[in-house]
């Protein structure tokens, strides 16, 4: 019963976020700082996010192949793996941890403060003021934090490949990009948005029903990032089913 | 027949939260230009009430009337821009933490008039110096004290030029003197900005001060309501209780 309630509370806050993306004033300001908050901020973490899962992919992928002697196809399963599954949804939840949290934690602190009822006395309304910009920036910064993960996991995979494994670096760069097409790249992209989307907007919601002062506070960060994580992985399914 | 139409008219709100009744049966009409003191117990419904007048909370029965118009059936976006006419200062200043006093004063101004920068900055300046407080630009609200937050949220509650002030529990955890410089603050600007301000508080001495009318909430409810004179005289003993903030009596009743 809670469940269903949460999810309708979701997608009503959904929607009022969708109507007031598109009212002026446009909080040009707050965008950018959400942006480079979303994105810019998160560059370290995805950095050595992608990277080691891309290492540790060849590393494992080539233990396995070596016993069939498929060595051949290390950098393919690692470019594939990265761009369609594992940068999207390593991302995903590396960013739910820092930026999901960080937003709910912010706005619950707002919400038992007073600041969200003294930005509606001031005409001004939260969901516009606080929902918007940090959803568009999740929207728009996620794809561009998963293709920075996904170039960087391939370059991680052709580090050990190449450097520890002593693969031949000219083959495994052909075998990397053989299988690929522009298919595998673009559902993870979208993927990404709709992490993005998920993550921020589970974070304001959360924030913004907060109640009960700084225990709430603590509640509401810790339920942004649970409950975000397991609707980018259920999500994920679904996606990946639809988008082949 | 009042002399014109009210202001602010509430008329027999109620309002549950969880199902508990907060407000039972609210209704107060104030006219424009006076400055009415809501005084009552914890959790009687006074910053419920407030919030009504504001439309932060809707009624679950009965109207809440601003200047002619009825707050439950107006479009969120029209309310919205309704609240322009309002300045509202909250209990802790709730200013925007993330944001120097001079931002926080110039968020209203910056969002919704076509004020130049030099122009905000003037305004800025009219406003600290209303309340009195000047250098303090630059400072974040966690630098200030408590007595001067709640001056900054003032100045923010007043930037836009309202036509009605709203001061939610105005001296609560200040010390007395404090408390009486702030309520001197609340007497001056309602003289001299020409508003309609309606306060609540449970500090009689604050109340006294500032209020044309005082009003007394008693579990959700008007009790008791007259100029200061005529309610210090109320024979209503809940009221004459409140008054002495004597620890026996109706007012501490259980039922």
């Amino acid at each position: 019963m809670r469940l269903f309630e949460q999810t309708g509370l979701w997608f009503g806050m959904l929607w009022k976020t969708i109507r007031w993306t598109f009212r002026p004033p446009f909080e040009g300001r707050e965008w950018l700082k959400q942006m480079v908050r979303v994105g810019f901020d998160s560059i370290p973490v995805v950095f050595l996010t992608a990277m080691f899962t891309g290492m540790v992919l060849a590393l494992q992928t080539f233990i396995g192949f070596q016993r069939v002697h498929a060595e051949n196809f290390v950098g393919s399963v690692v470019a594939l793996a990265m761009l369609r599954e594992l940068s999207p949804v390593l991302v995903g939840l590396m960013v739910t941890g820092r930026v999901g949290s960080s937003i709910a934690a912010e706005i619950g602190t707002m919400r038992v403060t007073e600041q969200i009822d003294a930005l509606t006395a001031l005409a001004t309304e939260p969901v516009q003021y606080l929902f918007v910009p940090r959803v568009i920036a999740g929207i728009f910064m996620l794809p561009l934090l998963v293709l920075l993960g996904d170039a960087l996991g391939i370059y991680g995979g052709y580090l050990v490949g190449v450097k520890l494994m002593n693969a031949n670096p000219v083959i495994y760069e052909q075998n990397t990009f053989q299988f690929l097409n522009l298919n595998d790249l673009w559902s993870g992209l979208i993927k990404a948005a709709f992490f993005g989307l998920i993550l921020t907007l589970t974070g304001c919601v959360r924030g913004y029903y907060t109640t009960g002062g700084a225990e709430g506070v603590g509640r509401s960060t810790t339920n942004a990032v649970v409950s975000a994580s397991l609707i980018i992985l259920l999500t994920d399914f679904f996606l990946t089913k639809l988008l082949f | 027949m009042a002399r014109e139409d009210p202001t602010i008219s509430l008329q027999h709100v109620t309002k549950s939260f969880n199902g508990r009744k907060v407000l039972r049966d609210m209704s107060i009409d104030i006219q424009a230009g006076e400055s009415v003191v809501i005084v009552g117990g914890s959790g009687t419904g006074k910053s419920v009430t407030l919030k009504h007048i504001i439309g932060l909370i809707q009624p679950d029965s009965g109207h809440v009337y601003v200047e002619g118009q009825d707050l439950c059936c107006m479009k969120p976006v029209d309310l919205n821009r309704f609240r322009r006419r309002f300045g509202m200062a909250f209990q802790e200043g709730a200013l925007f933490d993330s944001m120097s006093v001079f931002e926080n004063i110039a968020f209203p101004l910056r969002r919704h008039t076509d004020m130049t920068e030099d122009q905000i900055r003037t305004r800025v300046e009219q406003c600290l110096d209303q309340v009195h407080l000047e250098g303090v630009e630059k400072r974040r609200p966690s630098e200030l004290s408590g007595g001067m937050r709640r001056r900054v949220g003032f100045a923010r509650a007043i930037s836009l030029q309202p036509a009605i002030l709203l001061f939610d529990e105005p001296t609560t955890g200040l010390d007395p003197v404090i408390s009486d410089v702030v309520a001197d603050l609340i007497l001056e600007m309602d003289s001299k900005l020409n508003v309609t301000t309606v306060t609540i508080t449970h500090d009689m001495k604050v109340a006294f001060k500032i209020a044309d009318r005082v009003a007394m909430l008693f579990k959700g409810e008007i009790i008791e309501q007259g100029t200061p004179f005529e309610f210090q005289q109320s024979q209503n003993p809940i009221v004459q209780q409140f008054i002495e903030g004597r620890a026996d009596g109706p007012l501490t009743e259980v039922d």
